[in-house]
């Protein structure tokens, strides 16, 4: 066990922890950060997005002892009460059915438009690609992409 | 006093709701005393409860998989009880808190359990009106109400709110009924032209919490002393326990023990990495079967076709099949197949338990949490009043949770160590072991005569579908199996025929199941999944009907809407009309242009064609039309366009209606382009996202057309019902891409999934007979 130190969502805590232990479950069991889920453990379908360095990052396979910056998760989107204008358009769209995957889909979406503002239908779905939804809300999730950009305007 | 507890407990629970719009924090569902009650559905109390600042909170037995079907009840109930919708709110699901209607499932939410909803709303509101009578003095004739206010008719400054009348307080009111769902007062609900927030769309009130990270999952739910648990399972399906080297793990950080019994094994570690890392690290020696479990699956098929079947039906005969097909002007023959296709949920199984006071309480996201309480009660052999289970959502159900093996898992467990256990299952596990959509062999010939009409009509389906897992069985779910359970009589399976209205004079329709060699402990054990049969049933059927038409050089919705109207024969649901105006929709929507196919005269390396569908489940009926881009240079399919023309009879939330249907269109899809499970012949090969693929943004049509059509020939009329809404769409999907690609390139597909390779190679070959 190492004790760690970790900023997330604009403030710091410490965790006693293997420091292999994937980001995931620090954020989850002990920051209770519950925005991220496990859906792989492998990386390949998105449910654990947190968004580090600006970049849309799957923290299953994010041993904690390699994290070095802030760590953004789907609740730290929101400021002041106000959501992001990526949740807004998720609301606005009514996107999620059961809703499980919608974290990756969210953060991924959002790393996607913050360093692309106005992307095309073909970068969305190539950026899109690797976050998966087993309700196949992707109709919507593209939607809902393309109405955020479209208030960024 | 039972129903003293109730209240007690779903008053605290309706402060946390209206608090933090979610499920309300766990420190309130610390364990209550038992017995845990059955709430009684004779009670109006145990329905709807009115709060002194004049809001209703309505109390239902079953669970949303993800269709907004909370928002749907809350429509309905407001409106026959007669409040604005935001001042309702709905608790779903949990076992002492809620009526039992059994959950969810068969996409019944609406059709079956929204009637008990809306009698049950119905007399409240006249309940009300009778003590708004009292109160104001004036006969209930003379009355009004809207916005849960009742008031004078002729003199509206007299008026008196639901929360004056009875909030905080009970109804004490005693209603009818020989089972739940038709429970009843004396009040009528009211007619369909009536009722002002059915058919309208309010946004799904869950959507908020799940967006900002505020939802309490089934996965988040975290006690004191908890602890977490993982699984090892067989290595090869059939495999016995022959010994477990404890000292592998038993110093590994956090460690706490390991559980087996028969052939199933557990680790449990304080911390959930921890539990992760030992499952993994634990060494196990097992004993393989003597012989294989099952074939490998590229030999699945030829193996079905070639059992002895463990059950036939007796086939449904109409006309002379027989001297149809001897005077036949062409015979038409073709073989269909369908793999088994998994559920492959986005998170793999998982539930909390809590052993506290020797008692039991289950937090769960099991579609049936009903069925999970009876079914752990027996498994366990405990007194079912002191099992609970706490309902929370979930990954996508669609069949899943119904035979929810976490559940049991976790209470096994937590009654084990006696301290609260979470179990979840991992990656290759769940895509492994999950349940599965039965494989399905079907053979079908048609008789065209010289005129091209299809006399005669032969369809055979078989599904490897023996020893079927039911709903939270305490037998047959999978660590039962596990620890030696066989039931006395292991579920017969089953097959199906399509569901549609066309009039054939001679007909032949057969149904058969199979077994593969294993058929306990194997990862092929087979459950409902979004309509169990229903896909590979239509794929083969209305992939067929567009073989016969082609055969004839007759356009497939002619070919269709000439079947459809060659009989006059109705039934009480109008399916026979309304099976014609969703074709006829879905043809219009689309601007479907009449020629046979294939489509000739293409060019260049991507081709393009539509096809189309349809299918009836119960009474609601669909028709499908799927355009596609065909490769033929690799064989990739994309399917750019889809219409949908749907008829459920009465539509309770229009915008929820269509994402539902969108939801099951590109589901259906992911199974017509990538799912397969994929085995060698002593374990299941499909473990993950690679080697299980499922639809991705990639794959998603450019356009998505959902046409509410509402054929019913009288759609105003004051009873319409409303049908089953989900599952229907999943049907025909796979066909009408199967037919959009041979209208494309001339080549019939007679297997499912249409990967690259496998299109690729049919377009070589002209074929897809045993790829």
């Amino acid at each position: 066990m190492s004790t760690i130190a970790l900023k997330v969502n604009g403030a710091t805590h410490t965790v006693n922890v293997e420091p292999s232990t994937p980001l995931l479950y620090v954020l989850r069991n002990d920051l209770d950060l519950h925005g991220p889920k496990f859906g792989c453990g492998l990386g390949q379908c998105g449910a654990c997005t947190v968004i580090i360095n600006g970049v849309a990052t799957r923290s299953c396979v994010t041993p904690v002892s390699t994290v070095r910056s802030e760590v953004t998760t789907l609740e730290g989107l929101a400021v002041g009460g106000k959501l992001h204008p990526v949740q807004q358009a998720w609301i606005d769209e009514q996107v999620p059915q059961c809703g499980f995957c919608q974290n990756g889909q969210i953060m991924t979406a959002k790393a996607l438009l913050d360093r692309n503002p106005h992307p095309t239908d073909q970068q969305i779905r190539e950026g899109m690609a690797r976050t998966l939804c087993r309700c196949m809300t992707y109709y919507r999730v593209q939607a809902a992409i393309k109405r955020a950009a479209g208030e960024r305007a | 006093m039972r129903r003293r507890t109730f209240l007690t407990t779903s008053g605290a629970l309706i402060v946390s709701l209206s608090a933090s719009r979610s499920a309300g924090p766990l420190e309130l569902l610390a364990q209550a005393p038992s017995p845990y009650p059955d709430p009684d559905f004779h009670q109006l109390d145990s329905w709807i409860v009115i709060h002194e600042n004049n809001t209703a909170t309505f109390y239902v037995g079953k669970t949303d998989c993800g269709q907004g079907t909370g928002t749907a009840f809350r429509q309905m109930m407001a409106d026959e009880l007669d409040i604005d919708y935001d001042k309702t709110a709905c608790v779903m699901g949990s076992t002492d808190v809620t009526v039992d209607q059994g959950g969810s499932g068969g996409s019944d939410a609406i059709q079956t359990d929204g009637w008990p909803m809306r009698r049950v709303a119905a007399e409240a509101r006249r309940v009300l009106l009778e003590m708004g009578s009292t109160k104001l003095g004036v006969p209930v004739e003379a009355l009004t109400v809207s916005s849960a206010v009742i008031s004078v008719k002729a003199d509206p400054g007299k008026r008196v709110s639901y929360g004056e009348l009875i909030g905080g307080k009970k109804f004490h009111v005693a209603l009818t009924g020989s089972n739940i769902d038709a429970t009843t007062g004396t009040a009528k609900v009211k007619p369909v032209q009536d009722l002002k927030i059915v058919g309208q769309s309010p946004k799904r009130y869950d959507i908020p919490a799940k967006v900002d990270g505020t939802q309490q999952w089934a996965v988040d739910v975290k006690l004191p002393g908890m602890v977490h648990a993982r699984n090892v399972k067989p290595p090869v399906a059939g495999a016995t326990l022959v010994s477990i080297d404890e000292s592998s793990v038993r110093n590994l950080p956090g460690f706490v023990k390991v559980v087996s019994k028969g052939n199933y094994v557990a680790v449990v570690c304080e911390r959930e990495e921890q539990a992760i890392d030992a499952a993994k690290t634990l060494q196990v020696n097992w004993k393989k079967p003597a012989t294989a479990p099952f074939p490998a699956s590229p030999e699945l098929h030829k193996y079905m076709r070639a059992a002895t079947p463990t059950s036939s039906s007796t086939p449904a005969v109409i006309g002379n099949p027989d001297a149809a097909f001897g005077a036949a002007a062409k015979v038409v023959e073709a073989e269909y197949d369908v793999p088994f296709q998994g559920h492959t949920a986005f998170a793999p199984a998982h539930a909390t338990a809590d052993p506290s006071n020797g008692q039991l309480t289950i937090y769960s996201n099991d579609m049936k949490s009903y069925g999970m309480r009876n079914g752990v009660a027996t498994f366990l052999k405990l007194p079912r009043e002191s099992v609970r289970v706490i309902w929370r959502e979930g990954p996508q159900g669609y069949g899943r949770t119904a035979a929810d093996d976490a559940g049991f898992e976790a209470a096994y467990l937590a009654k084990e160590l006696n301290r609260p256990v979470r179990v979840q299952w991992m990656r290759n596990e769940e895509t492994a072991w999950d349940t599965k959509a039965p494989a399905f062999a079907c053979t079908l010939r048609g008789a065209l005569d010289a005129q091209g009409n299809l006399t005669a009509f032969d369809y055979l389906a078989r599904a490897c579908d023996y020893n079927h897992v039911g709903y939270n069985e305490p037998d047959t779910v999978l660590i039962a199996q596990l620890m030696g359970s066989r039931p006395a009589r292991p579920a017969a399976g089953s097959a199906a025929t399509p569901g549609e209205m066309y009039a054939i004079a001679n007909r032949r329709m057969a149904m058969q199941v199979v077994s593969l060699p294993l058929a306990f402990e194997t990862p092929l054990r087979t459950g409902n999944l979004r309509d169990p049969n229903g896909p590979q049933s239509t794929f083969a059927s209305e992939s067929f009907i567009d073989e016969l038409a082609a055969a004839a050089q007759v356009d497939a919705v002619e070919f269709r809407l000439k079947l459809l109207t060659a009989s006059t024969a109705d039934d009480s649901g109008f399916k026979r009309a309304r099976s014609v105006a969703v074709v006829k929709a879905a043809a219009e929507k689309f601007g479907w242009d009449t020629r046979p196919s294939p489509r000739s005269n293409q060019s260049g390396n991507v081709v393009t064609g539509r096809g189309i569908a349809y299918a009836f489940r119960g009474q609601t009926v669909v028709a499908e039309i799927a355009e596609v881009e065909v490769n033929r240079t690799t064989g990739h399919v994309w399917v750019k366009r889809l219409v949908c023309a749907h008829d459920c009879g009465l539509v309770i939330n229009p915008e929820g209606l269509r994402r539902t249907i969108e939801g099951g269109l590109l589901h259906s899809l992911s199974r017509a382009l990538h799912e397969e499970v994929q085995f060698d012949a002593e374990k299941v090969t499909s473990v993950d996202w690679l080697t299980h693929p499922s639809l991705t943004h990639l794959d998603t049509p450019a356009t998505i057309d959902v046409v509410l059509v509402n054929g019913d020939p009288n759609p105003r009329r004051s009873d319409l019902p409303p049908y089953g809404a989900g599952e229907t769409v999943c049907k025909p999907l796979l066909a009408a891409v199967g037919n959009a690609i041979f209208d494309a390139t001339g080549v019939r597909l007679r297997r499912v999934p249409f990967r690259d390779a496998r299109v690729l190679a049919a377009l070589k070959t002209g074929s897809t007979a045993s790829l």
